[in-house]
């Protein structure tokens, strides 16, 4: 069918040129020899200046680590890596950590800068209000600025990347990392905790609304570098907090590792709203470079009444394998994800989330909003799960997948174990395609084939980007529609 | 305003030839009915005006006010004027319809050079062109198509036609699934949009439609060609007689 065939063709030529990011920084970079050892992680240890406990755990991670193996169960296909073939440390030359924006190098601040990332504290304008949003920019395997640090502390919010909380708030921190995602969780999981190396840390306390949207930009940049990135966050009783994490990369022909690990624990009537905005360098038109993104996400409802929300828009990264998923503990507690995966050219995905009700009257609810083109792959794999004591467990979830083209596949796998009968699960899942009638109807009413696209599209995904902040829907919405753009002009 | 010369066409997938030497002429301000048996080729004629690539021109041409328009894609044929009331209405889902109708309209006014409507103006339009046509503010605010019945279907495509303002209008069976009280309104609705720079092209099986909306011409389409033409009156003898004579008379 000729008008669908010259779609497919044009979706199939989404690559570099679309990727807006790909540019390289060229600075001076610290880094640690290559390959993976415990002098390594002594290494890495040594340069947070982190206090003994913290270098006992990562090596006994490390151990653990070397004991498992790469999971292969997702749907998705790359070939094997070397783990003693990358750098586990990269840093500018002379920073080990965040500085006065002053005294940060000139080239990383442009590197924001053209990202458009606010390292100075300024109001952004959003919508029609303005807005302060604090930022933790985290470049490589270091955080470099934090924003907003000293007016969030009068509010007793604890903003700053993990490497200092772990020297300011270690007692903080030993209280609650790992108890989310425990350092033998999942074969990226351990990496992460042998090897991390920057990320951020979140202490709302008891009582505080944080007056400002928080945020965590990760780029990487340095070449054959995984970035392992390490986020807590914290809501004590009746505590708000609302963060972003954005991230992005340079187009490259090598494939590159982020395997993150994010924590979250909400105590009772607390409420955490977690986005992201995933737009790691996918990979050329064949499929080359683009990163490895393999990431441990979950939050832990620990108090009653809390509540833990997550939502994903993921247009980047060759390979993400990504389930971003609630513990639901505190009786009442509520857990949501909402997620768009878009995938392009050979783009692979096996995203979702696990909803597990232990406690009593929680309910949860899942969107997903699945986009495949290209030649992509996009899984959908969620697990529902109620314990045995879960009396009045309440799940809704709904997956919807839509395809352009006939190369791509769109595939749903849900678990879903009720292990108590009061459970009530509902679950519904479609999958649509951008027909050739579709697209004709457009165009006879003149709206060019693009525009008919990004039209249907959004409407696609309209229920998701409304739980984004409004300072990020516009960004969102653009950054779908460019990740679908064929041909511009 | 049309002028079809000679014109050949086939299914671009398998080669099957479905308009075979078709001649056809509507003159600035005439409205002309194409009746003719079910798989002579009256939707798929319509699609190649609109320009779906689905359909190949071997040979012959049309011309629009007097160019050929074979080169031009669907979306500068419409821009140009040309609207299809679709015989299907395709569905839309998630695309509010009154999102639809602002992203079109804009479109074609930026393809032209024009300013974008502002969103008064556009709210003032539409609801005029809605109320005409009994459309609910609500029946507006759903996806478009998705849904609706047969006749809210055949009604959002004249709410579209009334907004777009085209100068070649082809109707592909509107007046088929609506009730007596509907086929009215939509037939008012295109008669409201009669004017001499403005040309119909009513596709259609029955009389009925013809009653409200008074043809200029009526031409008989059989087998890809034109077999036939006439006035008005060709359509009454066709209700009457159905199309064997004519055809035994082509033949
Ligand atoms: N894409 C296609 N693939 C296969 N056959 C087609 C295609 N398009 C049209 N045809 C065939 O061409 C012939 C003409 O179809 P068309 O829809 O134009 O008829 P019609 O005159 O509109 O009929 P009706 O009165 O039933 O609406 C039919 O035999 C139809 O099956
Ligand atoms: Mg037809």
């Amino acid at each position: 069918m000729p008008a669908v065939q010259e779609t497919i063709d044009q979706v199939r030529l989404i690559d570099v040129d679309q990727y807006k990011y790909g540019f390289e920084t060229t600075i001076e970079m610290e880094k640690a020899p290559k390959g993976l050892s415990e002098d390594i992680i002594r290494f890495i240890s040594a340069k947070k200046n982190e206090p003994e406990w913290m270098l006992a755990w990562r090596l006994e991670a490390y151990q653990r680590w070397l004991t498992l193996e790469e999971p292969t169960w997702a749907r998705v296909d790359y070939p094997k890596i070397d783990f003693n073939d990358l750098y586990y440390y990269a840093a500018p030359k002379n920073q080990s950590g965040p500085m006065s924006i002053d005294d940060v190098d000139p080239e990383i601040l442009k590197t924001y800068e053209k990202l458009g990332i606010p390292l100075r504290e300024q109001e952004i304008l959003a919508g029609v209000k303005t807005s302060k949003i604090a930022v933790d920019a985290v470049f490589d395997s270091v955080s470099v600025v934090t924003t907003f640090k000293e007016e969030l502390k009068k509010a007793g919010v604890i903003f700053m990347s993990i490497s200092e909380a772990i020297r300011e708030y270690p007692e903080l921190v030993k209280k609650y990392l790992g108890t989310v995602v425990p350092t033998t969780d999942n074969f990226y999981a351990t990496l992460n905790s042998a090897v991390f190396t920057d990320g951020s840390f979140v202490f709302v306390p008891k009582g505080v609304r944080c007056p400002m949207e928080l945020s965590t930009y990760f780029r990487i940049n340095e070449k054959n570098t995984g970035q392992f990135e390490r986020t807590l966050i914290i809501a004590e009783e009746g505590a708000y907090v609302s963060y972003l994490e954005g991230c992005t990369a340079p187009q490259r022909d090598e494939n590159q590792l982020h395997a993150a690990v994010v924590e979250l624990v909400a105590l009772d009537d607390a409420e955490i709203k977690y986005s992201t905005v995933q737009n790691w360098y996918p990979g050329d038109k064949e499929g080359k470079g683009g990163i490895y993104n393999f990431v441990t996400k979950r939050g832990d409802c620990r108090g009653k009444n809390s509540k833990i929300s997550w939502t994903q828009v993921e247009t980047g990264s060759a390979i993400t394998w990504k389930y971003p998923s609630c513990i639901l503990r505190g009786d009442g507690s509520r857990g949501e994800f909402y997620s768009i995966a878009v995938s392009n050219g050979h783009q692979q995905i096996d995203s979702g989330t696990k909803m597990i009700h232990l406690g009593k009257n929680t309910s949860s609810r899942i969107i997903s909003k699945g986009i495949a083109a290209g030649v992509s792959q996009n899984t959908y794999r969620g697990q529902v799960s109620t314990h045995r004591k879960a009396e009045n467990a309440r799940n809704f979830t709904q997956c919807d997948s839509l395809l352009i083209g006939d190369r791509c596949g769109a595939h749903t796998v849900p678990y879903i174990e009720a292990r108590n009968a009061s459970a009530q699960f509902e679950h519904e899942a479609t999958t649509s395609k951008i027909s050739e009638d579709q697209l004709f109807y457009c165009l006879q009413r003149g709206i060019p084939e693009e525009a008919a696209i990004a039209l249907i599209v959004n409407g696609f995904v309209k229920e998701v980007i409304q739980e984004l902040p409004m300072e990020f829907a516009v960004e969102a919405q653009k950054l779908i529609s460019i990740s679908l753009e064929g041909s511009v002009g | 305003m049309l002028e079809i010369r000679n014109l050949h066409a086939r299914i671009a997938e398998d080669g099957t030839e479905i308009i075979r030497g078709l001649n056809l002429t509507v003159n600035d301000g005439e409205v002309a009915a194409i009746m003719g048996p079910n798989g002579s080729g009256k939707s798929t004629l319509s699609y190649i005006l609109a320009g779906r690539e689905e359909y190949e021109v071997t040979e012959g041409d049309i011309l629009y006010n007097g160019e050929s328009i074979l080169e031009l894609d669907p979306a500068e044929r419409a821009t140009k004027g040309i609207f299809l009331a679709f015989q299907y209405p395709v569905e839309i889902p998630g695309v509010a319809t009154m999102q639809f109708l602002k992203v079109a309209m804009n479109e074609q006014r930026k393809a032209r050079g024009e300013d974008e409507l502002s969103t008064p103006d556009f709210m003032r339009r539409v609801k005029e062109a809605a109320a005409g046509l009994q459309i609910s503010p609500e029946m507006l605010r759903r996806p478009l198509n998705v849904g609706f019945s047969g006749g809210e279907k055949k009604r959002a495509e004249i709410l579209q036609m009334a907004l777009l303002e085209p100068k070649l209008c082809v109707l592909d069976e509107t007046d088929s699934g609506l009730d007596i009280d509907a086929l009215k309104i939509v037939a008012d609705g295109v008669n409201a949009l009669r004017s001499p720079d403005r040309s119909v092209v009513v596709i259609t099986h029955y009389q009925r439609l013809l009653d409200y909306i008074v043809p200029d011409t009526v031409h008989v389409l059989y087998k890809g060609q034109v077999i036939k033409s006439g006035d008005k009156t060709l359509a009454h003898e066709l209700e009457a007689n159905g199309y064997a004579d004519i055809i035994e008379a082509a033949a």
